[in-house]
């Protein structure tokens, strides 16, 4: 590592972080916004019509990204609740404090479009699937995490109370799915499969991949951001956030 | 006794003790309030029996019905009786001095956490071919059924003792824990409720009872860990 | 010994101390004195190893305390506000599960004796349920003499006693004291042990 490895540990302080975080936010919200443009564009305009499903299998494209995003914010989360309970770190606290109403977000937006393609691709809303049950899951434990974040009054022992129950449930998360794979085959004959999304022409594959780096770099802008708001929030007493609220105002 | 043998002496067989120490004075306690644990047992009943209730009596449905049931009645009879494991020794300072004791945290909370089962899920293990019998199982299926959760309660109990540990003071603790928990019950549900249903579609059930097996030794080695830090992070 | 420089700690957002110093050699006693919420059951905690402290350095015998740390955990003797007692056993159960959790181990002789100087022998066999708060504190204190710890850290030990339990505590700190150990000890009215030398510390 080079000697500018050290540098970086200053920002590891909520107090040096904030400037920063702000100056890289449209860093990341710009090239979402284009990329979102972007791939909505290939996948609602330009990508063709499927076979089988019609234009309805479009919502793929915000389907199979935030689906992704769900489970990879999550185990972001696990990263930095280790980190915060390794080095009782405050400001890892903050980032996985910060990341949860976004992965939350995806979950159900993930549930949501997942149900609504459902409906006319297999004539329902919700059918048990492994996947979709899996994120049902999911959200169950985003929404936990969020709940007992809300109930200790206390921010360090909520980080680090969250901390313990997101490490986990991310070690739970391939049990979870596993076990629900497994029962979702057991009960073969009742259950259909959300699974088969259409066979994929290169245009689709790009459109997806532009969607989810579009998703990715959304949810870093829209956490840093978040991450500033907490900040503040919880450093609020101390000198320097004072001095900022007061050359704000 | 001078410090230095004080440590010495403990090292050696320290987390047995530990483990001995916990596993003795909670069931004592528990002994000592048996109408609590009559009540989490009722409660077991109680809710198994509204099955029928709800979706009528026909032996049929009755019958496909049952193993999920009992599971799921199993499930929350569990999630009934787990803010009692920590919530006694929080409030009366007890905690503190185990907390602070010289044997490994860890192994006084497995301690606590093996007497639990002990107090509330061996009996709901006892009682479950009873209440099988109400929805018409077969023996084997209720063979099938009883080793499930007796391999499945434990893992329950220490599963739930890291939501308990993580809701310690907190106002709206039961419904909290229960949202925290049952997420990561749901395998233990689908395993051990599986296992029937597998011996009813023909197949061997004895992969499903290894994995619930798995499973406990995992949660065995892991839960306590877990618990410790976090009632260590309850009192900081 | 135990050594504390520039400590300081917080409860929640709110600023308790800052600055404290001090040190403990063998034979003395600290007594910590102060208006309720300025800190002193926060400070006991932090030596006791409970808790972090916010900034500065506490050290005993030389190493850093870090909570829970097995070294504190087989020095310290912590005896905080609740009396850590279990309604349904007796007061002699109470007793010798508390002993038994410290490592130590007391045959009933030694267990009759220890309530005995407190004054509890007449309720040994009693749950604890129908005890006093006086009684119930005495229970606690009682463990001090069989359990051998160098450091005890004692909060607001007094509560609930009587002068003949006042005495008896003196004595106990005093030959506590006498044999070479520490006490930490936060109070509102500072009692004078039988031996040792005693400090007192105000916290604001």
């Amino acid at each position: 590592m080079s000697t500018g490895s050290l540098r970086w540990f200053k920002y590891a302080s909520p107090a040096s972080f904030f400037p920063l975080a702000g100056k890289l936010v449209p860093w990341f919200a710009v090239p979402a916004a284009l990329l979102a443009a972007a791939g909505l564009y290939l996948g609602l305009v330009v990508a063709p019509t499927d076979a089988q499903q019609g234009d309805a299998y479009r919502i793929i494209f915000i389907h199979v990204p935030a689906a992704w995003m769900s489970m990879f914010i999550y185990v972001v989360m696990a990263f930095w609740s280790a980190i915060a309970l390794s080095f009782n770190a405050r400001l890892s606290g903050m980032m996985a404090q910060a990341l949860a109403p976004t992965g939350a977000l995806f979950t159900f937006i993930a549930l949501w479009t997942g149900s609504l393609w459902g409906r006319p691709a297999w004539g329902t809303y919700w059918a048990w699937d492994a996947r979709m049950t899996s994120e049902l899951i999911l959200l169950f434990l985003y929404f936990g995490y969020l709940a007992l974040r809300g109930a200790i009054a206390d921010a360090r022992r909520a980080d680090r109370a969250g901390a313990v129950l997101v490490l986990v449930g991310v070690v739970n998360i391939p049990i979870i799915y596993f076990s629900v794979k497994w029962w979702n085959t057991l009960h073969q004959g009742a259950t259909v499969s959300l699974t088969a999304a259409p066979k994929m022409a290169a245009i689709m594959l790009s459109a997806m991949l532009i969607m989810t780096f579009a998703t990715w770099f959304y949810a870093i802008a829209i956490t840093l951001v978040r991450v500033r708001a907490i900040i503040l929030e919880r450093e609020g007493k101390s000198g320097w956030a004072g001095e900022l609220a007061g050359a704000v105002q | 006794m001078n410090e230095a043998t004080l440590q010495a002496s403990l090292a050696d067989d320290s987390a047995w003790s530990g483990v001995a120490w916990a596993l003795a004075r909670d069931l004592k306690l528990a002994l000592r309030s048996k109408a609590e644990l009559g009540v989490q047992l009722l409660f077991y009943v109680i809710v198994v029996s509204l099955f029928p209730l709800g979706v009528g009596p026909e032996p049929g449905i009755l019958r496909t019905l049952g193993p999920g049931v009992l599971w799921v009645a199993a499930l929350l009879a569990s999630l009934l009786a787990l803010p009692r494991l920590f919530a006694a020794d929080f409030a009366d300072g007890t905690l503190e001095q185990i907390a602070l004791a010289p044997y490994p945290l860890p192994a006084l909370i497995a301690g606590k956490i093996l007497a639990h089962w002990l107090a509330t899920g061996a009996p709901l293990v006892a009682l479950s071919p009873l209440l099988a019998m109400q929805f018409g199982l077969g023996g084997e299926e209720t063979t099938i059924l009883a080793v499930g959760l007796l391999l499945g309660t434990p893992t329950l109990s220490l599963l739930g003792a890291i939501g308990a540990a993580l809701t310690l003071g907190v106002r709206t603790g039961g419904a909290l824990l229960a949202l925290l928990i049952l997420p990561l019950y749901v395998p233990i549900l689908i395993f051990g409720a599986g296992a029937v249903e597998a011996l009813r579609a023909g197949l061997a059930s004895g992969g499903e009872l290894s994995i619930l097996a798995a499973a406990l030794l995992a949660a065995v080695v892991g839960a306590p860990l877990a618990c410790a830090a976090a009632v260590r992070i309850a009192l900081d | 010994m135990l050594v504390a420089q520039d400590l300081a700690a917080q409860r929640g957002d709110a600023l308790l101390f800052q600055g404290l110093d001090f040190a403990l050699r063998p034979g003395a006693a600290l007594f910590v004195s102060g208006p309720n919420g300025s800190g002193k059951t926060t400070l006991l905690r932090i030596v006791a190893a409970l808790t972090h402290a916010l900034r500065g350095k506490l050290t005993w015998d030389g190493s850093e305390i870090e909570p829970f740390a097995p070294a504190m955990r087989a020095a310290v003797l912590f005896i905080g506000h609740a009396p850590a007692l279990k309604e349904e056993l007796s007061a002699e159960e109470n007793l010798a599960s508390l002993v038994g959790l410290h490592g130590a181990s007391a045959e009933a002789p030694a267990l009759a004796d220890a309530l005995a100087t407190w004054s509890l022998a007449r309720q040994r066999s009693l749950p604890a349920r129908v005890l006093s708060q006086g009684q119930r504190r005495r229970i606690g204190l009682a463990r001090l003499r069989l359990v051998s710890r160098p450091l005890w850290v004692l909060d607001e030990p007094l509560t609930a006693l009587d002068t003949a339990g006042i005495d008896t505590l003196r004595a106990t700190v005093g030959e506590h004291l006498g044999r070479g150990g520490m006490a930490l000890i936060a109070t509102h009215h500072a009692f004078e042990p039988t031996a040792g030398t005693s400090h007192s510390l105000r916290l604001q």
